[in-house]
């Protein structure tokens, strides 16, 4: 291999080498790490954020931001407790599809228009909910459920997630027109593309997978809390950072999205096991997402 | 005369590309040095090397304390005003604060080195690019700067503001400022340039005087004669494929009336804010329109819907190929497909790729391309898409010599399949050169239409005629 090629190898998958060094290292100092049972928790684990991540990266890879997942994934779930887990789905959409009307007809900053659909969806979660937690039915429960013993279906549905991201992104139009609007939207608006209603469904697109993730998380805790999913968002946000995405638009991938989230996860995993206390974990975890971040701009000179 | 830079046997490789070879460049006291040279000739990597941003792997330079350089993109704040750009890194500061009354004291001497009357507490963002470039070059000479180097400071500046732009170069110069000065445009170089250095390649090919002719510049250029600028190739013209009829945007432009056949290549000339960008932006339904009509191959278009526009068989290729016109974000491939998305054909890509002579690869990010490349690819995107009618914004801006030629080619080619281009541009010996009619527009009005073979001054003319709104 050349040097050139080496160089391009390492820049598009420096996440996957980052998650390798830390299973390395946590397994070296913890060997339970390898533990089958315990590889298959950190999957599962995984599941809810990447499912999540793998909208946000539609949003980001168009130049947006999306802060009202973690409400959405709650309020779907909720939702989906309350009446049935298809209506969460549907529920979830139509609170991305009003992100979308607000960034792309209403002009708003996608900051901002997330901001206000966090709050919404999270208050609107609290009234369906009267603050109180509910039993998911049993399609629900199914979903964060295990096949077999070593076959959780969390697992599954990310990376039947992660499948159908990397199709979008880079089979359909949809997906190169992500690529595009976040590169430069001038640009995309001059070449015919419509920008404001791609923007529409890259918004339903994030609030339908929040939706999904949400009731997968549900289906785990066999109910749905009102206070479920907070935060979230963050963690979405991270995942696709860290896996090369650009916050300014036009680079991002599925594989980087899924490694980001995997990373999270083992982090977290891996810190339990060496029984780190719980506040030190959040501020190593912060630390972890800076230096990807940091490496990922030094590549990138 | 004093030396001020001495550079011998500069070599620098990126990778495994050579960028410079053995490249040797004088700066006197009081010349205007000319670096000429086609894009991806190495001079703005020996700009950045003399500057020390880059490296260099071989050879010397002597006496590069004193360097400014003003880049193609300028380096100023935006929100702050125009004296604290001026001071910016280093700030009259009094008890720990920003000495306003010092600064303000200060700014307007600056300002008066280069001739620019503005309020110094005005935004940077309000000021035009020609005066932000004067606010860049006093901020250059306070700093004492012997050295001044120019990269294509007139790529964006209109000729009246280029005209300013030269006299204050003149002026430096007799004040002993070493100048280097990068431009495509050749004019330019014959009125200013003491030297003409001129590289290829990567090499200095060649020292030229101030009296070399806009032939020799070229062919020492690209490396071979050159037979024609200007190759354009007229047909007999067919039905009329847009006809823009009385477009009216209050303010902007008025009773705008332009037709281009089947075949034809109109030109658009004019000054700059004539409004030539506004009604090519109009018709394509980028922006909208108060009254009149845009109809493409007999069809009126709606307004303000650039899908319609695309549908009918319109395309533009806009002014600004950074900002508007290219994702660079993403690769040359991708950019190329970009109107035709649909078309999954990748096949077509390789064959106009190709046929537009990119030098780069399909799979390679659309940045790592010389403007005059990344241009081919914004008009490739277009040829894809086949439009009926093509109309191309400042086509060949900061587009060097052999690739204008070829945009030139490609504007023939597409006329002798039976499209129409309208071709709006500010060269005039290109709109001139290249166009079958030109019609001039002064305050955002149709001044006039010319014929084939119109002098420069006869479209001047009409371009400053005033016409009572």
């Amino acid at each position: 291999m050349s040097t050139i090629s080496i160089r391009k190898y390492a820049s598009e998958n420096g996440a996957l080498a980052g998650l390798l060094v830390l299973a390395v290292v946590i397994a070296v100092m913890q060997p339970a790490f390898l533990n089958a049972q315990n590889l298959l928790n950190v999957g599962v684990q995984a599941a809810v954020i990447a499912i999540m991540a793998f909208g946000m990266t539609f949003v980001v890879v168009a130049g947006g931001i999306d802060l009202s997942v973690g409400s959405i994934a709650a309020l779907a779930a909720m939702v989906g407790a309350l009446t049935a887990g298809p209506l969460g789905l549907v529920v979830g959409a139509l609170c991305g599809l009003v992100n979308g009307a607000l960034v792309s007809y209403g002009k708003l900053p996608p900051f901002i228009a997330t901001l206000a659909m966090l709050s919404v969806a999270r208050g609107l979660t609290l009234v369906f909910s009267e603050g109180q937690p509910h039993e998911t039915d049993e399609l629900v429960t199914f979903l964060g459920s295990n096949l077999t013993p070593s076959l959780p279906l969390p697992l599954l549905l990310m990376l039947l997630f992660f499948g159908v991201t990397g199709l979008v992104l880079t089979r359909t139009n949809l997906g190169r027109r992500m690529y595009a609007i976040g590169g430069n939207e001038e640009a995309a608006k001059l070449s015919g593309i419509d920008v404001r209603r791609t923007k529409l469904w890259i918004y339903a697109l994030s609030g339908l997978f929040a939706a999904a993730a949400g009731l997968v998380l549900a289906g785990r805790l066999g109910s749905a809390g009102p206070q479920a999913a907070a935060g979230y968002e963050l963690d979405a946000i991270a995942a696709v950072v860290i896996g090369g995405a650009s916050l300014s638009g036009g680079v991002g991938r599925a594989t980087g999205t899924l490694v980001g989230a995997l990373v999270l996860a083992v982090l977290r995993n891996g810190l339990n096991l060496l029984q780190v206390p719980p506040f030190w974990q959040q501020v190593v975890i912060g630390a972890v997402i800076a230096l990807a971040a940091l490496l990922d701009s030094l590549r990138r000179r | 005369m004093k030396t001020l830079i001495t550079a011998r046997g500069i070599t620098k490789h990126f990778g495994a590309t050579r960028a410079l070879d053995g490249v040797d460049l004088d700066i006197n006291a009081g010349e205007v040095h000319v670096l000429l040279g086609e894009n991806g000739a190495g001079k703005s990597t020996l700009v950045k090397v003399l500057a020390g941003i880059h490296g260099h792997d071989a050879g010397t330079i002597v006496g590069r304390a004193s360097l400014a350089v003003i880049h193609q993109e300028l380096a100023l704040v935006p929100e702050l005003s125009v004296a604290e750009n001026l001071f910016l890194n280093r700030l009259p500061r009094r008890f720990g604060f920003v000495d306003r009354a010092e600064m303000r004291r200060r700014a307007p001497e600056l300002l008066n080195r280069v001739g620019l009357d503005v309020d110094p507490n005005a935004k940077v963002r309000d000021l035009g690019i020609a005066q932000q470039q004067m606010i860049e070059i006093a901020r250059a000479l306070d700093k004492d700067a012997g050295v001044l180097i120019l990269d294509e400071p007139t790529a964006v500046l209109t000729d009246t503001e280029t005209d300013r732009l030269l006299q204050i170069m003149d002026q430096l110069r007799r004040n002993g400022v070493g100048l280097v000065f990068i431009t495509h445009h050749l004019d330019e170089i014959q009125r200013i340039a003491d030297r003409i250095t001129v590289l290829r390649d990567g090499r200095s090919v060649g020292v030229l005087g101030p009296r070399a002719t806009t032939r020799h510049m070229i062919e020492l250029m690209v490396g071979r004669p050159i037979d024609e600028q200007y190759p354009r190739a007229a047909g007999r013209p067919g039905q009329p494929l847009l006809r823009i009829s009385g477009l009216t945007k209050r303010g902007v432009f008025a009773d705008v009336d332009i037709e281009v056949r089947a075949g034809e290549v109109v030109g658009v000339a004019g000054l700059v804010g004539a409004g030539r960008t506004e009604v090519a932006r109009a018709a394509f339904g980028v922006d909208d329109y108060d009254s009149g009509t845009v109809a493409v191959d007999g069809k009126p278009l709606p307004r303000h819907d650039v899908q319609a526009a695309i549908k009918a068989g319109l395309g533009l290729v806009p002014e600004d190929r950074k900002g508007q016109g290219l994702v660079l974000t993403a690769t040359v491939g991708s950019n190329l497909e970009l109107v035709t998305l649909t078309d999954r054909d990748r096949s077509r890509l390789h064959d106009i790729a190709g046929k537009l002579r990119i030098k780069g690869r399909v799979d390679q990010p659309v940045k790592e391309l010389s403007g005059g490349n990344q241009q081919k690819v914004v008009i490739g995107k277009w040829l894809l898409a086949d439009p009926k009618v093509l109309i191309l914004d400042e086509p060949t801006r900061g587009v060097d010599v052999g690739a204008k030629v070829e945009i030139y080619e490609l504007i023939n080619r597409m006329t002798a399949a039976g499209r129409a281009v309208l071709l709006v541009s500010s060269d005039l010996p290109e709109v001139i050169g290249m166009s079958d009619r030109v019609v001039v527009m002064a305050h955002g009005r149709v001044a006039g239409e010319l014929p084939k073979g119109a002098t420069q001054d006869q479209v001047m003319a009409l371009a400053v005629q005033e016409i009572p709104a």
